[in-house]
């Protein structure tokens, strides 16, 4: 049966699906183009329960989520790309600490404060690990309304599962966008929260939330425990799109709002009687090799198409090994490409 | 306990059976037991949520048998916050140095005052920061020598050291504000008084506290622990005066 299908905005749909999910609290930090989901979420949590603290800053707002999140409750909080640099420091600490939460970076151009237009310039930043010390995120990408608000429930269940920090890694664009949304009518299972500090309350032993192992052997077993997760995570999260791929002589790779556009510029590439096809990692980490790997030994070419100079396609090199030729066409600074300008770009450096 | 004897003092039994790694004459270890007692007479070990700093307390939660979340440099209210506001029927401490509190933390601490955060705030400070060896701190005193002031604090040129208690008594939502010390047995005796007015005004939900402890670092001050707390009490106590900075309206 269709849930309700409302029309709202990327970033309002997050704010409705975390209320949906079952979210606890969330702490936040007003920040262009992602302030409507704090402003939602003004609106709805005082009547719909729960709750939310605007912090004094980002810093702030993800230490409150280390605390909150350390003490058991499902929590959330969202930014945009200079704001989501300054929680680097604390999602050290949370991927450390093994605390289960859900963030979104609503991306815009940088670097530096750059401009408040859509970007896609935080990719290595997400998945590569962004704070100090070797840790990553579970990092989903989406590419419409509808999973900027599916992926509310798909990241606290993942982050929960693992006990990872998770974030959505969206753009401007897609936060600012309106479109129709089918809204869920379900609250996520509580998770177990045994290994919370809660007050010990019945417990005979204490819980201690730390990322801190003086003792180098104590500190590479943690490392090596929290490496293990991550290859699980590998193996069980990979997750990905394939439009038009069976027939494919050429293939572009694409995430989130550049799949959209890139989607379209295929549609007409196709029209004219070329068999491109579109590769769209959802999970950009763990990236989808196990999707890619085997295309890359049907097509003659990819072309990687992304909102910065360059990012994604290292990890489309890793999987293909110089298999095919691999060639970039992207746009910087909250510039977007036209479906057109892709498809020229197609004719003249590809076909 | 053997017959005819009576009992007058016993180790709290929140406090961990284990070594500390305090230096010789530190007060750390002291302040630990009196929030141990503090927690055993008020029977809440099982309903308290402990904050660790980065600093000499970082490794606090080896030694007060409660739950602990371990925080970033100057971030503990934050967390506090975040812990507080999921379970506000718990007590929630947080344990900070100078440094920590009264320098990198400054913004979590003013916003955390300002919101009238229904917590505890222990806050120790020894004009230095001590893990990282004796480098000069915002609370370190006019003309104080430390390893990155060798000739002295200068104050034209580092700033006068921080009354960050007086500054937060400012707060309108602040509601106790004490500057206690436990360089004497009457010192002590008063600390723990204070540290346990303000788990129950916790309790009554009455809103931010913070119980500051004008302490000694013999380490980094390079002195014996009896001319540390001497010294305290020559230079310290005249800067940062003992007594409440601010006391509820009842």
């Amino acid at each position: 049966m269709l849930g309700e299908v409302v029309i709202m905005k990327g970033n309002e749909a997050m704010a409705e699906a975390a209320i949906r999910a079952g979210m606890d609290g969330y702490f936040g930090y007003p920040i262009t183009p992602q302030s409507e989901v704090i402003e939602y979420l003004a609106r709805e949590v005082p009547k719909r329960g729960g709750v939310l603290l605007q912090a004094e800053s980002e810093v702030a707002a993800i230490n409150m989520i280390y605390g909150a999140g350390g003490a058991g409750a499902r929590v959330m909080t969202t930014s945009s790309s200079p704001g989501i640099s300054l929680m680097q420091e604390g999602l050290s600490y949370i991927a450390g600490a093994e605390i289960p939460c859900l963030l979104a970076n609503v991306n815009r151009a940088g670097p530096g404060l750059g401009t408040i237009q859509p970007g896609q310039c935080d990719y290595l930043q997400t998945v590569k690990g962004g704070g100090h010390g070797d840790y990553h995120l579970i990092a989903l990408a989406p590419a419409s309304v509808q999973e900027m608000f599916d992926f509310v429930y798909l990241g606290f269940e993942l982050a929960e599962k693992y006990r990872n920090p998770a974030i959505i890694l969206t753009d401007g664009a897609l936060g600012q966008m309106m479109e129709k949304v089918e809204l869920k009518d379900e609250k996520l299972p509580k998770p177990d929260i045994s290994w919370a500090s809660t007050g010990k309350g019945k417990r005979k032993e204490r819980n201690v939330i730390t990322s801190l192992y003086l003792q180098p052997e104590k500190m590479e077993v943690i490392n090596h425990n929290l490496q293990k997760k991550y290859k699980e995570i590998e193996e069980n999260e990979q997750r990905w799109e394939t439009i038009n791929t069976d027939d494919a002589e050429y293939l572009i790779t694409a995430f989130g709002l550049s799949a959209r556009i890139a989607q379209k510029a295929m549609d007409i590439l196709r029209e004219e009687g070329h068999k491109v096809g579109l590769f769209r990692p959802i999970s950009v980490w763990p990236f989808p090799k196990k999707g890619l790997s085997p295309l890359l030994d049907k097509v003659k070419a990819v072309v990687d198409i992304e909102l910065n100079a360059g990012q994604m396609i290292e990890d489309v090199e890793l999987v293909n090994r110089g298999r095919v030729p691999v060639k970039f066409y992207g746009r910087m600074g909250g510039m977007i490409f036209s479906p057109d300008e892709l498809v020229d770009f197609f004719k003249k450096e590809v076909l | 306990m053997k017959e005819g004897y009576e009992l007058i003092y016993e180790r709290p039994k929140s406090l961990i059976k284990v070594h500390n790694h305090y230096c010789p004459g530190c007060t750390h270890g002291v302040v630990h037991k009196l929030l141990a007692e503090v927690i055993d007479e008020l029977g809440i070990e099982n309903e308290t949520i402990g904050v660790a700093p980065v600093g000499c307390a970082v490794l606090a939660y080896d030694y007060i048998d409660v739950d602990w979340q371990e925080a970033a440099h100057g971030r503990a209210q934050a967390l506090a916050t975040g812990i507080k506001r999921m379970h506000p029927d718990k007590y929630v401490f947080t344990y900070q140095g100078d440094g920590d509190l009264a320098a990198i933390g400054t913004a979590e601490t003013v916003h955390a005052a300002n919101r009238g955060e229904n917590i505890l705030v222990v806050f120790i400070n020894n004009a230095i920061y001590g893990m990282t060896g004796g480098q000069m701190a915002p609370t370190t005193l006019e003309g104080q020598k430390t390893s990155t002031s060798p000739y002295g604090r200068v104050i034209d040129d580092m700033g006068a050291p921080v009354k960050i208690a007086d500054m937060l008594a400012l707060l309108p939502k602040t509601y106790y504000i004490t500057r206690q010390t436990v360089a004497d047995v009457k010192g002590v005796r008063a600390a723990k008084k204070a540290l346990k007015k303000a788990f129950e005004y916790q309790k009554a939900g009455k809103g931010y506290c913070l119980v500051e402890f004008v302490a000694n670092c013999p380490s980094n001050w390079k002195m014996t622990p009896i001319q540390s707390f001497e010294w305290t009490k020559e230079n310290m106590f005249p800067y940062y005066p003992l007594g409440d900075v601010k006391t509820p309206e009842e």
